[in-house]
């Protein structure tokens, strides 16, 4: 599913004596996944492009500190998911991916919305206006919730890649990313309850 | 479990992602057809969480490549224009 899991062979040795070609090669290989994410995750195409080269340069100044335990793609995106949390400091204060708040409780977000959606036509909930309702829901998480959804449900990472590259446990991952899938569900719920009720009066 | 009102909703709901990953052991499956077979609340949540995460998959695909400008960008950036050919086909 992700394309650059065709596992392109980067050297790590050539990489550490300053190969330039071989850090280009590393580039092209990983730089359109570390873009949508940062995409997805900002919202738009300067912050996205800014996460993007600030990932790289990074990259390129820390390789000694890379030990080849986990994946370059793992190691990259913990990279790319901290550039994108300064640039959202930019504008607030404080964005915290790895504090424990008082609602990391599933509970709190038990389920309010029960509009039987699912069973709508294939081109209804994958069309233009059905992609954009999702992408604004997705944009509406909070930040914390959505770093994890991003990477487990879109960048499709393993719970514990997602773990890691987060600096979370597992099972913080898990909780997480059902409080996101469940924000999700809500919004869209409301978003095609609107649809169905129109319809209704339409007929 | 024979009066399973809506006592077993909520745990059902802790078990819901790994359900829909299909990464729940059989019984606790079991359990929770059961349960969605009665109680029509949380079949639809079931139904429309398995469904919302199937839109966000569909969704990826197909993946957009980088777009050849930002592409230019970042290799002058890296200092790297010297390998900016064009990506092989
Ligand atoms: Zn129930």
């Amino acid at each position: 599913m992700i394309e650059t899991i065709s596992k392109p062979d980067i050297s790590l040795e050539a990489l550490r004596a300053g190969d330039r070609a071989e850090f280009a090669r590393l580039v092209d290989s990983y730089s359109a996944p570390i873009y949508r994410l940062g995409l997805r995750m900002l919202g738009n195409e300067q912050d996205a492009e800014d996460v993007l080269q600030n990932t790289f340069l990074s990259a390129f100044t820390h390789l000694s500190n890379f030990e080849g335990r986990s994946s370059v793609l793992t190691w990259l995106y913990r990279i790319a998911v901290n550039e994108s949390l300064m640039v959202m400091r930019r504008g607030k204060p404080e964005v915290n991916i790895d504090d424990t708040d008082s609602s990391d409780e599933a509970e709190d977000f038990s389920p309010t919305q029960f509009v039987d959606w699912g069973a709508l036509p294939e081109d209804m909930l994958l069309s233009v206006e059905g992609k954009q309702a999702l992408d604004r829901a997705i944009q509406n998480l909070p930040e914390n919730l959505r770093m994890v959804f991003l990477l487990r449900d879109i960048q499709e990472l393993s719970i514990k890649d997602t773990a890691e590259t987060l600096g979370l446990t597992e099972s913080n991952v898990k909780v997480r990313l059902l409080r996101a899938r469940l924000s999700l569900r809500e919004q869209l719920s409301v978003y095609y309850g609107e649809r169905i009720n129109q319809e209704k009066i339409n007929d | 479990m024979t009066e399973s009102t809506h006592s077993n909703c909520k745990s059902l709901l802790g078990s819901l992602s790994d359900y829909v990953d299909g990464d729940l052991g059989a019984e606790l499956c079991r359990e929770i057809e059961k349960h969605i077979a009665e109680c029509e609340d949380c079949r639809i949540v079931v139904d429309t969480t398995r469904k919302t995460v199937d839109l966000v998959h569909a969704s990826n695909l197909p993946q957009t490549g980088l777009p050849d400008e930002v592409r230019d960008r970042l290799f002058k950036r890296l200092n790297l224009a010297d390998y900016l050919k064009p990506v092989s086909q």
